[in-house]
């Protein structure tokens, strides 16, 4: 993956900017020490890395205006980063830019229970949302795997998901308000506790935006009431395709399952090696479905899609009787990453969506694929919506093997677009995904996007390098008929 | 004032051509559907209106895949029928805004309904239009045919403009296909009705089913003595007194348990009754189009504001002015018809509304006069850092101002 060329007279400028940052952000909150900035020069995709300039950890929002200003009145680059567990690069850093820090923004503000809605900073773990409502009865919807680590103010860049959003929505679903600030320092807010934009919707623009827009300072969410009841089925298939099939039908007869995950075949292996939870092994697919609500309803659903199970071909069945079981079903759902660690030195998270009647044919196409390009590949898959995680098991030690396995990722993106699918269900493009951006878009979609950036960044200094393969300045975007002038990469450097 | 050109576009293709000739000989666009929200926002006085009703059908429905493709004149009525085949929905349950100045005729286009961007009573848990779309493909303002979003539920590549077009009244694009997610139509449904609660109890009862019991209730709706006998439903509109709606939607055994739950918690608020499956639906759809406000000509306006404090306002704005209200929402949303006035009391409003949430919330104008929509603006004033924004970001898609100009703000 190739970064802009670094700007080597910032980089020379780089004494003259600590000590302004300093002023802005006194004591430990600016890191230039050549050790300590190595805590922050990669995300969780840990294939690149990159020291920033420096690190600068601002504690009020008053800071995050003043630095941002400076870094516009400068020139310099700003990286945004939360608890930095992206997947996709965006918080990778860049050598002539310094990372924004929000760490110190880790505080809930406020919980309202009549309005159901917090109030959060956004260094806020996902899973703290849930944690501080739970005893009242409620809990945030939104459940990326990452929850226990990662922040809300990076579930807002990224749109997050999990395995519960066909019910229950992404992020940007569960998002009521924010305080953001611009590049040029301006401070403002959006939404509140208020249901429905006042004019354009702003803040459904902003979540997702990958940190290419603004500096999220405050987040107010939505909670939820706990369902009474969760139970969980576990079917068994012979064939993927039938698991395909069954969970068409299960959509099919009105059932909205609170989640709906496949594993094939490897992942099965590697699960069940790694937590013993008595998962099939004489299997191809796995289903899991979760049914939540009253009890009356989920005794009700689980007799239903029991019968599809079976009119689908399933081979075994088994139905959760307990909490204790529910969660020993899902256990080896959620261990599917730790266990790839076990069978294989390294491996890599794909994550495209496609249309679900695609599920077969992509399948064997990854397969054969996994078979020309010499790497296995593992599949879970998010079956309610259609988000495939392929996870392709590697050595980083051989060499060539990194690159072999980026190129088969971008081989199955493709092929999730080819079949009318899209790049990223849930992970973002961050600089993973950047260069595939064509695949998907033509160059007047990624214009219209790029437009939105020159409304908000019009220097592009928030991110750069990050979603757009191209980057164009704004001056141009801004002319009619203009569609030359794009300022490429031309002086890129191996990172 | 001039009789504008009409141009009547059959194709994505023919609406692109369209805009380059508005741009190149200088001319602005008033961009119409089936015409029955054209009285939502300010008047437009454009050069040309264009006609975009023959860019009409079904393009694909994959109901599996809940995933729904259509040219964005497809009447509403056409798309329910379609689902309903398939025993699925627009789970947002989109307005028809036709009966408030007296047209029942048509429930509008589906284009209509997601350039006002507005939910119905079931956006209180379901979401609103802006959580349905998931993908869109206009002409922007430089002339220039795109596509934003995707055609599968799960979708997070690039910025997500199908939000920011849902709700942008025709100011950024013509629209010339969106893509929606639909979700299986509940197989039952029931609504306790609770009569006599005053407003702070009512909004006091809606978050008590919505936050202490295990009910799920799908929409809460209050409507007070002076609103009630509006309804068609007589078990509402009879008794004459106040009537606080509560919704549950489900399979069949899903709604009778919650519903003897939901009876059982709030026994001793009131007097209720029960509506089935059938009444229910008829009163929802009264509450989402505000038809019991239908074909008058007094000003009407609606409110959005943080649950809770629906009522305090509510009490505060009936106390002010000569006014009839109701609340959907759980109390987020305050419908409010009030007496005739230059300015449709939007400064009483308006004030009302900063004294008790701050900037927390909106209030917008749905029904005056050509004149008063003019002068008054009906969309809630921003805050100058928002109006800068949202002006560089309309000028992005449109930087001529070709695209229905003064719709949204002069």
């Amino acid at each position: 993956m190739l970064m802009p060329a670094a700007n080597q007279a910032q980089m020379a400028r780089r004494s003259e900017f600590l000590s302004a940052l300093r002023a802005i952000v006194p004591g430990e909150g600016v890191i230039d020490d050549h050790a300590a900035l190595a805590a922050y020069e990669c995300d969780g995709l840990m294939a690149y890395r990159q020291r920033p300039l420096a690190v600068v950890l601002p504690e009020s929002v008053q800071q995050v205006s003043r630095v941002l200003a400076y870094c516009h009145s400068v020139g310099l680059n700003v990286v945004p980063r939360g608890a930095g567990t992206s997947l996709s690069g965006g918080a990778l850093p860049l050598a002539d830019g310094i990372v924004l820090g929000l760490g110190k923004f880790n505080r809930i503000l406020e919980i309202d229970y009549d309005n159901r809605c917090v109030v959060v900073q956004p260094c806020v773990t996902n899973v703290a949302v849930t944690d501080a409502v739970a005893s009242e009865g409620f809990y945030y919807a939104p459940d990326p795997s990452s929850q226990i680590i990662c922040s809300i103010g990076g579930n807002i860049a990224e749109n997050s998901g999990g395995v519960h959003c066909l019910k229950y929505g992404m992020t940007s679903n569960n998002l009521l308000g924010l305080e953001l600030v611009l590049i040029d320092g301006t401070i403002m807010r959006l939404g509140g506790k208020h249901l429905d934009p006042a004019a354009l919707d702003l803040l459904g623009l902003v979540c997702g935006s990958e940190g290419l827009l603004c500096v999220v300072t405050e987040a107010t969410v939505r909670i939820l009431r706990t369902p009474e009841t969760q139970r969980a089925l576990l079917l068994g298939f012979r064939e993927v395709e039938s698991a395909g099939a069954c969970v068409a039908a299960v959509i099919a007869a009105g059932v909205v399952p609170a989640a709906m995950e496949i594993m094939d075949r490897i992942a099965i292996h590697a699960a069940e090696a790694f937590v013993h939870v008595g998962y099939p092994l004489d299997v191809e697919a796995l289903l899991l479905i979760e049914l939540d609500g009253v009890e009356e309803e989920v005794d009700y659903l689980i007799d239903i899609v029991r019968q599809i199970g079976t009119q689908c071909g399933s081979v075994s069945t088994r139905t959760s009787s307990s909490e204790q079981q529910r969660k020993s079903f899902w256990a080896g759902r959620k261990a599917a990453f730790p266990a790839m660690g076990k069978i294989s030195p390294d491996f890599y998270c794909v994550d495209g969506t496609i249309p679900r009647r695609e599920l077969p044919h992509v399948l064997r196409t990854i397969g054969a694929l996994s078979a020309s390009y010499g790497l296995r590949v593992a599949n879970v898959f998010h079956a309610g919506d259609g988000n495939l995680h392929p996870l392709i098991l590697y050595d980083a030690d051989r060499a060539g093997e990194l690159e072999r396995a980026e190129e088969l990722g971008a081989a199955i993106l493709k092929l999730c677009v080819e079949v009318g699918g899209v790049l990223t269900g849930e992970h973002g493009v961050g600089v993973e995904k950047r260069d595939l951006m064509d695949v998907q878009f033509k160059q007047a979609d990624l214009d219209q996007q790029q437009r939105l950036k020159c409304a908000f960044d019009d220097c592009g200094l928030l991110n750069p390098g990050k979603v757009f393969p191209r980057l164009h300045r704004c001056a141009e975007m801004g002319r009619m008929h203009v569609h030359r002038g794009a300022l490429r990469f031309a002086d890129i450097e191996r990172l | 004032m001039t009789v504008p050109d009409i141009w009547s576009p059959t194709d994505a293709g023919e609406v692109a051509a369209a805009v380059n000739d508005a741009l190149a000989s200088g001319q602005t666009l008033e961009l119409l559907g089936g015409g029955s929200r054209r009285r939502l926002g300010r008047p437009v006085d454009a050069d040309v209106l264009l006609d975009l009703s023959l860019i009409s059908g079904i393009v694909s429905y994959q109901a599996e895949e809940l995933v729904l493709v259509v040219a964005p004149a497809t009447p509403l009525a056409e798309i329910r029928t379609e689902l309903e085949h398939k025993n699925q929905h627009l789970a947002f349950e989109p307005p028809a805004f036709g009966p408030l100045w007296g047209d029942t005729s048509a429930s509008g286009t589906i284009g209509g309904a997601i350039m006002i961007g507005r939910g119905g009573a079931r956006r209180l848990t379901a979401g609103g239009a802006r959580d349905h779309v998931l993908g869109v493909k206009g002409v922007n303002g430089f002339g220039e045919a795109f596509a934003a979003g995707g055609r599968v539920v799960k979708n997070v590549t690039g910025f997500d403009l199908s939000k920011l077009v849902t709700g942008s009244f025709g100011t950024l694009c013509a629209v010339t296909e969106l893509t929606l997610k639909v979700l299986p139509r509940p197989a039952d449904a029931a609504t306790l009705v609770i009569f006599g609660l005053d407003d702070e109890a009512a909004v006091v009862a809606m978050r008590q089913a919505l936050n202490l019991l295990p009910v799920q209730v799908s929409s809460a709706a209050h409507l007070p003595a002076a609103v009630a006998p509006a309804s068609t439903i007589k078990a509402i509109a009879d008794p004459g007194v106040a009537a606080t709606l509560l919704r549950i939607e489900g399979f069949g055994p899903s709604v009778t348990a919650r519903l003897a739950n939901l009876k059982s918690a709030l026994a001793d608020v009131g007097p209720c009754v029960t509506l089935d499956a059938k009444a229910s639906a008829t009163v929802w759809s009264e509450v989402s189009d505000a038809t019991f406000f239908a074909a008058g000509v007094a000003p009407l306006w609606r409110l959005s504001v943080p649950p809770a404090r629906g009522a305090v306002l509510g009490a505060r704005l009936a106390q002010q002015l000569e006014c009839r209200h109701y609340y959907d929402l759980a109390g987020g949303a305050i419908w409010l018809e009030t007496s005739a006035a230059d300015d449709a009391h939007a400064l009483a409003i308006r004030g009302a509304l900063q004294e008790v949430v701050a900037g927390d919330g909106h209030a917008t104008l749905m029904r005056a006069s050509d004149d008063v929509r003019r002068s008054t603006p009906p969309f809630q004033p921003l805050t100058p850092v928002v109006a800068d924004l949202t002006e560089r970001v309309r000028r992005n898609f449109d930087p001529r101002r070709i695209f229905n100009p003064g719709r949204m703000y002069a």
